[in-house]
C-alpha cells in the first residue's frame, strides 16, 4: 500500500517509464508492471540470493549485466531487460546449470513442471556446448519419504533457506566448495540421520527434479489391482482445496466432489474422509484438554500445560529432536490419519464383516512426513500397520493421470458413510488455525451449553497467515460440572511454520508462556501448504487454498465436530466414551526424544 | 538424550573466542592445529558449544581447502594449481610426487606420512612451480627437486 511518506521515483524499463517505490528491485516493479524475467533462485518465501544470475538485466551505465532480483532501484534508473546481450548471457548461464544438470527429464517426477526445463525451452537452448559429466556423480538417497538426487541439483539453494529461514531446522547445507559444491549433511549423512522433520518444504521450493516424495504410486496401484485386497482410501482436508492445481486450474478451486469420484473411478473400494477423524480428534483432543485443565486448577496435580496439538507429524518430529523436555505438553491424540488407520482395521472392520489382513489402508495427504508417520513402529494399534501407503496430492494427480481421468470433467461424487461423514470443523483442520477454531467451536459448547460468541461460527483471531495468533475465550455460566472454569479466560495460540513454534517453545520452556492451548502446523499456512501439496507454492496460492477451505466450511450445515452423526455413532457402538479405554488403545499414543544432532 | 562429553580442546578454544560465531573460523583453525584433521564428533562438539547447527560448521570447514575433515598424513603436500604455478608446469611436479610416493593426487600414503593435493594460489605466482609441505613454502620447483626434498622428509622421519 502506497503511504504519504513513501519516496515514489521514476525509471525506466524497456522503454517504459514506470514509476517505483524506494527500496523495490528491480524484479519487483517488473512483476507488478507483468514484465517477465526469469528467476530461478528467487522464491516468494525466501531471502534474496542472486546466485543463480538467470534474471540478468542491463542497466544503463552499468559495465556488466545486473541481476534484477537483488538490485534496488534507483531514481531514473534504466533497465532493458531484453537486449541482446541480456538473452545471450541467459542462455549462457542457462546451458552452463544444464551442464551441472544430470538426469533425464522423460524419467523425471517434475518432467512438464520444472522450472529449468522451462527456462531451458523458453530460451531454445537447443544444445549444451558444454560437457556434461557422463555419469552420476551422487548416489539417490531414498530412505526416507525426501528423496535427493544430487545430479539434478542446480545449486540454487532454495531448499537450505527453506529448511533455515522458515522452519530453522538446517537439516542440508552447501557442502565444499567451488565446483565440488553440493547440498547435503555433514559427513554424508541421510537425511533420516539428520534433525531432518521431513515437512518436505525443500521439495515444493525445488526448482528441479533433486527433491521429491518417495513414490507410492505403484504400491497402491498393485493393490488396486489385487481382487484380494479391499482398498480403502481417506484423503485430507488440504487436498480438496489444491489438487486441481495439478490440473491447470489456478489456485483456489475446491474439487470435494470430483476428488471423490476420481478415487472411486481409480478403484478404491471405499472413499473415506479424514475429516471424520479430524472431528474425532477434537472430540478426544477438548475432552483431553479439559481434563487437563481441571486436574490442574482443580486437582491441583502435576500436569503440563499449555497442551500442544498433536495432528502435524513434521511438528512431531520437530518436538522429538529439539523440545524433547515438552513432549509431555503435547496431546497424546494421534494424528487423524493414524486415528482414521486405527479405526480401519478395526471398527470398520468388524461392521463390514472384513478380515483386517485383507485390508489396505491408503491416504491421501498433503504432506511428506505422512509418509513417516504412517512408518512409525508405534503406530500398529489395531495389531496391522495402521496405515499401510500415503500418497501425496502430487503422487493421486499423477494416477488420476495415468487413469486417463479429466478431473474438471468428472461428475461430483459422495464420501462413503459412515467414516466419509464429516463437518466443517474437520475441514478447517487443512488451514492454520484450523484445529485451534474446531476445539473452541467444540469445547466451549461442551463446557457452556452455548455456541461460541463469534459470530457466524467464525473465530477470526485464529485465522489467517500472520506467523504466530493468539485468541482468549472467557468461559462465563458454565454447566455445573464445570464450574471450576466460571470467569476463566482460556488463552490460545496458533503457530504456523517450525520457526514461530520454536518462539512460542522457549516460552513455554522459560515458563512464561500464557497460554493454555497450542496449536502448531510445520508447514506455512498448515496443510494446505503442506510438503506433498502442489507445486509451486506461494503466499497467496496459499491464501486461496485457505479461502477455499473457509468456503467449504461455510457451506455445509454441520460445523462443530460434536455434531457428527458418525462420530456419535462411532462412540455409541465401538468406543465408549471420549479419552476411555478403548480410545486410549487406539487413538493415543507416545513420543519419543530423538537426538539433537 | 545421548549425552556425550564434549572435548576438551574444544571448550577449551571456543571459550577462549567466547564462543562467539564469528570467530567460527579460527576456532576451526586451532583445532586443526591441534587434532590434525576434525572428526564428526569434534564438528558437532563445536556446534555443541557455539549453539549452532553441526550442518553450518561443517558447510565452513568444507568450504577452506586448509580446514580438513578426512584424517591426512603427517605431512601434506600442496601443489599450487593457479594459473602461474600451472604454466610453469605443476603437472609434472605431480606426477613425479605421485610416482616417489605412490599414491595418487589427493591421497594419503599408507604409513600415514604424506598427503598429496592441489591447492588454489598460495601467493607464489612468480616463483612457480610453488608447493608447500605443511607450513613451509617450496619455490621454484622441478620434479627432480621436489622429489629430492620428499626423500629428505623420509629420511628425517627414519632417523
Amino acid at each position: 500500500m502506497q503511504t504519504a511518506t513513501e519516496t515514489m521515483l521514476n525509471i525506466k524499463i524497456n522503454g517504459k517509464e514506470l514509476q517505483a517505490k524506494q527500496g523495490e528491485t528491480i524484479l519487483d516493479v517488473a512483476k507488478r508492471n507483468n514484465i517477465h524475467i526469469p528467476t530461478l533462485c528467487y522464491h516468494d518465501d525466501l531471502c534474496l540470493s542472486g546466485i543463480c544470475r538467470v534474471c540478468a538485466v542491463d542497466v544503463e551505465g552499468q559495465r556488466l549485466l545486473q541481476t534484477a532480483c537483488n538490485t534496488p532501484v534507483i531514481p531514473e534508473m534504466v533497465v532493458n531487460t531484453n537486449s541482446q546481450r541480456v538473452r545471450k548471457a541467459r542462455k549462457m548461464i542457462l546451458e552452463l546449470l544444464l551442464s551441472e544438470h544430470v538426469g533425464e527429464c522423460t524419467t523425471c517426477k517434475r518432467n512438464l513442471n520444472c522450472e529449468l526445463q522451462e527456462l531451458a525451452s523458453l530460451y531454445g537452448i537447443e544444445e549444451v556446448r558444454f560437457k556434461k559429466p557422463e555419469e552420476k556423480r551422487f548416489p539417490i538417497e531414498e530412505n526416507s519419504p525426501i528423496v535427493r538426487d544430487n545430479d539434478k541439483c542446480i545449486l540454487c539453494r532454495r531448499c537450505v533457506r527453506v529448511c533455515e529461514e522458515i522452519q530453522e531446522v538446517e537439516a542440508i547445507t552447501p557442502v565444499g566448495r567451488g565446483k565440488e559444491t553440493s547440498i547435503g549433511c555433514l559427513y554424508d549423512l541421510t537425511l533420516d540421520e539428520t534433525v531432518c522433520v521431513f515437512c518436505g518444504q525443500c521439495i515444493n521450493r525445488c526448482p528441479t527434479g533433486a527433491l521429491t516424495e518417495k513414490d507410492a504410486t505403484k504400491d497402491v496401484w498393485r493393490a488396486i489391482e489385487d481382487p484380494a485386497k479391499h482398498v480403502v482410501v481417506q484423503t485430507a482436508p488440504a487436498i480438496r482445496a489444491a489438487l486441481a492445481e495439478e490440473f491447470d486450474v489456478p489456485p483456489g478451486e475446491r474439487v470435494t466432489g470430483k476428488m471423490t469420484a476420481a478415487l472411486k473411478m481409480l478403484g478404491f473400494d471405499t472413499v473415506f474422509d479424514t475429516d471424520f477423524t479430524a472431528d474425532l480428534t477434537i472430540i478426544e483432543e477438548g475432552t483431553e484438554l479439559l481434563t487437563r485443565l481441571k486436574k490442574a486448577l482443580v486437582d491441583k496435580s502435576d500436569v503440563s500445560i499449555p497442551m500442544f496439538t498433536s495432528c502435524s507429524p513434521g511438528w512431531i518430529n520437530y518436538i522429538e529432536h529439539h523440545y524433547p523436555d515438552l513432549l509431555s505438553n503435547l496431546s497424546t491424540c494421534k494424528s487423524p490419519q493414524q486415528m482414521f488407520g486405527a479405526l480401519i482395521k478395526t471398527y470398520y472392520a468388524q461392521k463390514k464383516g472384513l478380515d483386517p489382513d485383507s485390508i489396505v489402508s491408503v491416504s491421501v495427504m498433503p504432506c511428506t512426513a505422512k509418509k513417516y508417520e504412517a512408518d512409525r513402529p508405534e503406530m500398529t494399534d489395531s495389531g496391522y500397520k495402521d496405515v499401510d501407503y500415503v500418497l501425496t496430492t502430487r503422487e493421486l494427480a499423477r494416477m488420476i493421470k495415468q487413469a486417463g481421468l479429466d478431473l474438471m470433467e468428472i461428475e461430483d461424487a459422495e464420501f462413503d458413510a459412515p467414516m466419509g461423514i464429516s463437518t466443517g470443523a474437520g475441514v478447517i483442520f487443512g488451514a492454520t488455525g484450523g484445529v485451534m477454531e474446531a476445539a473452541i467451536r467444540t469445547a466451549y459448547e461442551l463446557v457452556t451449553g452455548r455456541e461460541v460468541p463469534f459470530e457466524n461460527l467464525d473465530i477470526k483471531p485464529v485465522r489467517g497467515m500472520d506467523g504466530i495468533r493468539a485468541a482468549s475465550v472467557t468461559i462465563t455460566d458454565p454447566s455445573p460440572e464445570w464450574s471450576f472454569l466460571d470467569g476463566a479466560e482460556v488463552k490460545v495460540a496458533v503457530a504456523h511454520t517450525l520457526s514461530n513454534a520454536r518462539k512460542l517453545m522457549d516460552e513455554v520452556r522459560e515458563g512464561k508462556s500464557p497460554y493454555h492451548f497450542i496449536e502448531v502446523m510445520a508447514c506455512p499456512g498448515g496443510c494446505l501448504g503442506g510438503g506433498g501439496q502442489p507445486i509451486p507454492t506461494a503466499p497467496d496460492i496459499r491464501k486461496k487454498r485457505a479461502q477455499a477451505i473457509y468456503t467449504e466450511d461455510d457451506c455445509l450445515a454441520l460445523r462443530k465436530s460434536h455434531e457428527n452423526p458418525a462420530v456419535k455413532q462411532l462412540y455409541e457402538e465401538f468406543l465408549g466414551e471420549p479419552n476411555g479405554h478403548k480410545s486410549h488403545e487406539l487413538l493415543h499414543t507416545h513420543y519419543t526424544e530423538k537426538s539433537n544432532w | 538424550m545421548k549425552t556425550f562429553e564434549i572435548d576438551r580442546d574444544v571448550m577449551e578454544i571456543a571459550g577462549r573466542y567466547q564462543k562467539a560465531k564469528e570467530y567460527l573460523l579460527p576456532i576451526l583453525q586451532e583445532l586443526v592445529g591441534k587434532k590434525g584433521y576434525l572428526t564428526e564428533k569434534i564438528i558437532r562438539d563445536v556446534a555443541k558449544e557455539m549453539n549452532i547447527s553441526p550442518n553450518e560448521v561443517y558447510g565452513v570447514a568444507t568450504f577452506y581447502s586448509f580446514i580438513k575433515t578426512k584424517p591426512t598424513g603427517k605431512y601434506v603436500i600442496r601443489i599450487c594449481q593457479t594459473i602461474g604455478c600451472d604454466l610453469a608446469g605443476k603437472d609434472e611436479l605431480i606426477k613425479a610426487l605421485e610416482k616417489e610416493l605412490r599414491v595418487k593426487c589427493s591421497g594419503t600414503t599408507d604409513d600415514m606420512m604424506f598427503t598429496l593435493e592441489k591447492t588454489n594460489c598460495i601467493g607464489m605466482c612468480d616463483q612457480g612451480p610453488a608447493m608447500l609441505i605443511n607450513d613451509e613454502v617450496y619455490a621454484r620447483m622441478d620434479s627432480k627437486k621436489a622429489v629430492e626434498l620428499v626423500k629428505e622428509y623420509k629420511a628425517k622421519e627414519n632417523s
